[in-house]
Formats: structure tokens, C-alpha cells, sequence
């Protein structure tokens, strides 16, 4: 008896092996998404003060659960460090990626991910405290840099210094909130990560002004959510959901019009959009008001920039390469149809 | 010639008795042990096989000879952001080394000390040491690593404090400096000559060892004993500090002085170096003392005894009776000590301090996607230094325990 069990839980776990590749079904049949995002990151993924997840990255995770399962509350958030993140998707422990991670060549293609789109354009900056009188990145020769190891930041930082020919000394930091505590204690002169990361952590310090991110952007980065290579299916239901939410942007579709708009309107991509016409879920094998849900979850693009990351917050990005192609940003979204 | 006894009857073997022929028994269920073992092994093997082809990945060393493109602060040997993964790798295992052995000497220092201090006679002496003892014993060494970090990144001053006006100084006539970014010390800097003044050093240093077998030879034949402290002292001191004089002071000091943003010159013993190598000693430190003091109590009260009665004073009964013997009982356990030690230098990541685990097992892996080549070289590494440690203190402990005739 004992041993027809150890021989089934093996059979099983041989089977699971193999069966991993679905992840849409792994997902249906758990009923709920498991999700990777950062440790802490105010704007983009953090706790609030109910213990609740929410930002920028979150409402990407939420809009995914809402599309797959119609609830963007079923959401099993894993927080990563910059470590963590790729072990955690390559073994399966986790569905997406949603944590303000670069799109390069090797992670997609050596690491075997798969970006699914790009949800933030960012550039690597540095931030100093004002009374250090830096005003560009070319004085900080000789400098101490607190840099969160396991990034393309780090990669950066050494590429920039050996190019401008200065030296530094780095501080290898595991999390955002380290990297603020050691930053504010004065153990590092500068703190360098994306723009956005460092105003929103300069967001939370308890004097903002006295710190400035200098003019300098030393890299591209393109942050965007990823899964695993090898399940297709499951990288384009990512990748869709997040192009629904900025086409929804595009075609003024909104959280508090949608369900409005979903009757029917004129417009045949609204319609394709929001599954009134055409059957655009079930190519993807999810119910045809897949995206209706996913844009109810928290709303548009833009409303979800407004709201986590946006001016009126004090973390106060400006749209900036992140508004829409019409306005000049980099947003666009291929057709639906 | 009639009656020749009967052949025994020729059994035919059964398969039965492979299980209820206690012959066979123990055969057979070791056989079966190993075959299950061998499939439990090839399942472990053929389904990361399978993993690795459903991820598409396969199984490669050859990262170790690619760019790593990330800096590292504390370098032993020349390595920059140009260097190759596999040099990265070394600068971590130097690292883990350096703080290994830094935190074995610190720990058997502060184990001997508390250990012997803990069965003192005075009261508050041995309290003290109990306190010790099961303050570091009992929280665990993650803990005790972040709280020494953080105290030492949030209570000392920033560099730019020692500036003119600032609120800080720096200590022993200007050449020490404590910051948060760690401790800034004078550096030697061999000038020429100091390779003879090296040499006077160590001819010094093997006077001192004749020195001692020529008392330790003439106290067994005379019983006469000989001044082996002070001659020694003088022996390490006077030719050395002679020859410095001698060949014009060919060993000067780089003082660290303030400039630009940091600290310039000097040596930086960077605050994760210190907190963890304080936090490894300390904690390691108090299981040492305790089995120190075992060793010591398990060395019987008569020895002791014997040992007044012929007259030796209490630090020589202490020197010459009682540590030899519980040498015998602190050196097994002392070893395990020293493992624990080395392997608890991979908590560094938690202050970003720079070891093997950090750069092999750490940077490298998430720049590459090597998960599981890194994390064997790692096991790999650790297994070799745990090994090493074990065989040379196994070879101390043969040339210390009973010699029985």
C-alpha cells in the first residue's frame, strides 16, 4: 500500500512536470493568478495601508486575472527582489512577471522569457542628495553608488564609469528599502536605478526637495511584464491584455464607460475591442468580454498612470515617452481585429 | 562399509527464501534498497533533464569564460567590470576565505576566553560570560549580522562630517578614520629594503621556535627553566625593529585622508566586512566557549589536585595539565565549529558583502540564467572547503589526542 502510493505521488509529480506547459489551464483550475512583483516599490507595487497590493505593476497582474478569470481580486501576489524574479518565473513558481523589469536581448532570449510588451519606458538616472552640490552624473567621480544587485542597472553602472573613465565604489543592495535606508543614512553619495523607481522612492522620503535625480539618462529601459519561452498561448493572453488597455486609452474607453460602451457603439474596434462584434476571446481562448474585464479591473492605461504614478500623486511622473502615440509618447497598440 | 551416511538432502533454492532464509535476507534488502535508490536518482536526473528541455535550456559551463560586466568592491586580486565570470567567481571564494578565516581566528579567540571566564570563581565574571554565552547562542546569526550593519551604518558619521567644522574627527592622531561606509586605516607601503626587513622577520621568528626547543631540551635535562617569554619577545622585536632603523625606514604609512567624496589612501575595511566577521565571531564564538568549557570540565578535578600537590602554580596546572587533556574533548566539536562558521559566510548577501555566494552564486547567476550550473559550483565549492578544513583539523586532532602504547 505504502509503496503504490510513493510510486503514485512520483507518477504525479512526473505528470505535473510535464504538464506545466499550459499555463492558462494551471491558472483556470487553481483559480487564481500567481503573480510576481517587486518587494516594495511605492507607484508600482507595494502594500497599502490595508495590507492590499496596488500600483502601477499590480494593476497589470489585476487586469490579467480579471481577463482569465473574471476577477481581479484573484491574484496570489509573490513579492521578488531583483534575485529572486528569474527563478521564481523559470520554476514555475509564479505565472507572470510584473515587476518593472528590462526587456534585453539575453533575458529574452538566454534566459528564455518572454516579454510580453512594454508598459513603462524608462532610462536609468542617479539621485543625490542636494547638499552634495552635484549637478551632473560626470562629477561623481570617486563616488559610493548604492545599486541593486541582479539588475541591468548594475550592468549600466559599470558600462557608464568605465566609459567616462571615472571610478566608484559599489554598494550591492538586495531591495528598494534598503537601498533608501543606506541612502538616507548617508552610506551611499548617490542612489542610481530607473527614473521612476528613484522618484518614487524620493516620493517617500520626508523631505523630497532635498534631493535631486540629475539631468543624465544613461541607458534605456524598457519595463515590461514576462512569462516563461514555450507557452505561446499563454504570453499572448499577457501580451493582449496589456495592448486592450492601451488601445481602451486610445478609444476613450474607460472604467466608468465600459460597461456602457460594451451595449454596442459605432465604432467596429470598440466593438471587436470589447467583444460586441467578432470573436476576438475565443482566439485566445477566453470568454469574449475577457478585455471589458480587464479594463473594469482598474481602467485604462492612462487611468491607471493617473492614478499610481501620474502628477496629481506625489510621485508626479509626467506621460512623458509614456503617452499615447498621438501625443508624442511611444504607446501603441496594434489593431484589434 | 554398509552403512555410509545419508547425502544430506539437496535443497533446491526457492525464490521464498530470498526473504525467509536469513542467508539471503540481509542480501536481498540491500539490493533492493540500492535499486530503489538508483531510481529515486535517475527520476532526479531525468526529470531535470525534462525541465531543462521544456524551458528550453540546456547545461553549459562555458558563461564562466564570458564577460561579467558587473563591479565588485572589495577585490583581493585585480578584477574589473572586463573581467570574466569565472574571475568574478574567484574574487568571491578570496572573500569568503578572508572572512572564514578572519572569523575562525576572532572566534576561537573570544571561545577560549569566555570559555575559561565562564567557570571563573568571581561572580559577575561568570554571569557576564553566561549572558554572553546565551545571548549569541539563542537569536539567530541573520539577526545578529543586520542589527551590527545597521548599527553601524546609522551611529557612526558620514565622510563628509570630517570635513572642516564637520562633527566628527578622526582618531589616533588622524590615521583612523570610522564611518559609515566602514573603517579607514593607514596603509603599509613597501618601500625598498622591506623584503630584507621581511627576512630579518622570519629569521626572527624561527630564533624564537630554537630558542624555545633548546629551554624546553635543557629544562628535561637540567630542570632548569628558562626566561622563554621574555627572550622571545625581544627576539621578535629588537632585530626587526633594528633593521628597520638599520635599512632607513623602508616600510612607510598611506594614511587616509578625505578627498572628493570618500575617504582617499588608507585601507577601507568596509562595514560589511566587519559586521560580518564581528557577527560570525560572536555568535560562533559562544558555541566555542561553551565547548571549551566542557573540555575543561571534563578533565577530572584530580588532575588538578595532583597537579598542586607536586607544586606546579595554578597557570601552569592550567598550561601543562588541564588544556592538553581537554584539547582532546574541544577538538571534534571545535571542528564543526569552524564548518559552521565558513558556511555561515554565505549570509553575507544580507549586508552586500561580496563572497562566493554573492558573485558565482548571486550576480552571475541572474545575469545569465545559469541557475543550475551556478548553484553546483557553488555546493561544489563549499563541499571542497568544508573538506579541507575537516581533514587538516582531523590531522591536528590525530597529533594531539592519547598517544596510547
Amino acid at each position: 500500500m505504502k509503496r503504490s502510493v510513493f510510486f503514485g505521488a512520483m507518477a504525479a509529480g512526473l505528470v505535473a512536470g510535464a504538464a506545466s506547459a499550459a499555463t492558462l489551464d494551471d491558472v483556470q483550475s487553481r483559480g487564481t493568478l500567481n503573480c510576481g512583483v517587486s518587494t516594495g516599490l511605492p507607484g508600482f507595487s507595494s502594500p497599502n495601508a490595508q495590507g492590499q497590493w496596488e500600483g502601477f505593476d499590480v494593476a497589470v497582474c489585476r487586469a490579467v486575472a480579471a481577463a482569465v478569470l473574471g476577477d481581479p481580486q484573484a491574484v496570489e501576489f509573490v513579492p521578488t527582489t531583483g534575485q529572486t524574479r528569474f527563478t521564481a518565473l523559470a520554476s514555475g513558481e509564479i505565472d507572470m512577471l510584473a515587476r518593472n523589469t528590462t526587456w534585453t536581448f539575453s533575458r529574452d532570449n538566454d534566459l528564455k522569457f518572454e516579454f510580453t510588451g512594454i508598459n513603462y519606458y524608462d532610462g536609468q538616472g542617479f539621485m543625490v542628495p542636494k547638499a552634495l552640490g552635484v549637478t551632473s552624473a560626470r562629477d561623481l567621480s570617486g563616488a559610493t553608488v548604492c545599486i541593486q544587485t541582479g539588475t541591468t542597472t548594475e550592468l549600466n553602472l559599470a558600462d557608464y564609469f568605465r566609459a567616462n573613465n571615472m571610478d566608484y565604489e559599489p554598494v550591492p543592495i538586495e531591495t528598494n528599502a534598503e537601498a533608501q535606508q543606506q541612502y538616507l543614512a548617508g552610506a551611499c553619495d548617490v542612489y542610481t536605478t530607473d527614473r521612476s523607481g528613484l522618484a518614487a522612492t524620493r516620493a517617500t522620503f520626508e523631505n523630497p526637495g532635498d534631493h535631486v535625480i540629475l539631468p543624465e539618462t544613461i541607458s534605456k529601459e524598457p519595463l515590461g511584464p514576462l512569462v516563461r519561452h514555450g507557452d505561446p498561448e499563454w504570453g499572448d493572453i499577457v501580451r493582449w491584455t496589456l495592448n486592450a488597455l492601451v488601445a481602451a486609452e486610445e478609444y476613450g474607453v474607460t472604467s466608468a464607460n465600459v460597461d456602457e460602451l460594451a451595449q454596442g457603439t459605432e465604432n467596429p474596434e470598440i466593438n471587436r475591442l470589447l467583444g460586441t462584434e467578432g470573436e476576438l476571446g475565443a482566439m485566445i481562448r477566453l470568454d469574449n468580454n475577457w478585455a471589458v474585464n480587464a479594463i473594469k479591473a482598474g481602467g485604462n492605461y492612462g487611468e491607471l498612470f493617473e492614478r499610481y504614478l501620474g502628477e496629481g500623486t506625489p510621485i508626479g511622473l509626467p506621460r512623458g515617452l509614456n503617452a499615447q502615440w498621438q501625443n508624442g509618447g511611444l504607446l501603441y497598440a496594434p489593431p484589434f481585429r | 562399509m554398509t552403512t555410509t551416511a545419508a547425502e544430506p538432502p539437496k535443497q533446491s533454492f526457492h525464490l521464498g527464501q530470498l526473504i525467509y532464509d536469513t542467508r539471503y535476507r540481509s542480501l536481498t534488502i540491500q539490493i533492493v534498497a540500492l535499486v530503489l535508490l538508483m531510481l529515486f536518482f535517475s527520476w532526479l536526473v531525468s526529470n531535470t533533464v525534462q525541465n531543462l528541455a521544456t524551458l528550453g535550456k540546456d547545461f553549459d559551463f562555458s558563461y564562466l569564460g564570458q564577460r561579467a560586466g558587473y563591479d565588485i568592491n572589495q577585490r583581493l586580486i585585480d578584477y574589473s567590470s572586463e573581467s570574466t565570470h569565472a574571475r568574478a567567481a574567484l574574487v568571491g571564494i578570496l572573500n569568503t576565505l578572508l572572512v572564514a578565516f578572519m572569523g575562525c581566528v576572532a572566534a576561537t579567540i573570544i571561545g577560549v576566553i569566555a570559555g575559561v571566564l565562564r567557570l571563573s570563581s568571581n561572580w559577575i565574571v561568570s554571569r557576564l560570560m553566561t549572558v554572553y554565552v546565551e545571548g549569541f547562542r539563542n537569536v539567530p546569526l541573520l539577526l545578529w549580522i543586520i542589527a551590527i550593519f545597521a548599527l553601524m551604518t546609522e551611529g557612526t558619521p558620514q565622510p563628509r562630517d570630517f570635513r572642516e567644522g564637520g562633527t566628527a574627527s578622526m582618531l589616533l592622531f588622524d590615521s583612523v578614520a570610522i564611518s559609515n561606509r566602514g573603517v579607514y586605516v593607514p596603509a603599509p607601503v613597501w618601500g625598498p629594503g622591506s623584503l630584507a626587513l621581511g627576512i630579518v622577520f622570519v629569521l626572527s621568528i624561527v630564533g624564537i621556535w630554537a630558542w624555545r626547543r633548546y629551554a624546553h631540551a635543557r629544562q628535561e635535562r637540567t630542570g632548569e627553566i628558562l626566561p622563554v617569554f621574555a627572550v622571545s619577545l625581544a627576539l621578535l622585536l629588537v632585530p626587526s625593529v633594528l633593521a628597520y632603523f638599520v635599512l632607513g625606514a623602508p616600510i612607510g604609512l598611506d594614511y587616509p585622508e578625505l578627498g572628493g567624496f570618500n575617504f582617499a589612501g588608507g585601507l577601507h575595511l568596509r562595514n560589511s566586512l566587519i559586521a560580518l566577521w564581528l557577527a560570525l565571531s560572536l555568535y560562533t564564538g559562544a558555541f566555542i566557549a561553551e565547548i571549551v568549557r566542557g573540555g575543561i570540565l571534563a578533565v577530572s578535578r584530580g588532575q588538578t589536585e595532583a597537579a598542586f600537590a607536586l607544586g606546579l602554580r595554578p597557570r601552569r596546572t592550567m598550561n601543562l595539565v588541564i588544556l592538553p587533556q581537554a584539547l582532546r574533548v574541544i577538538i571534534p566539536p571545535l571542528i564543526s565549529q569552524y564548518l559552521n562558521l565558513t558556511k555561515n559566510s554565505s549570509l553575507a548577501i544580507a549586508v552586500g558583502y561580496m563572497d562566493v555566494r554573492s558573485t558565482l552564486g548571486g550576480i552571475s547567476i541572474n545575469q545569465t540564467g545559469r541557475e543550475l550550473e551556478g548553484m553546483l559550483l557553488l555546493g561544489g565549492f563549499y563541499l571542497l572547503l568544508s573538506l579541507v578544513i575537516s581533514s587538516a583539523m582531523n590531522f591536528y586532532n590525530s597529533r594531539v589526542k592519547l598517544k596510547e602504547r
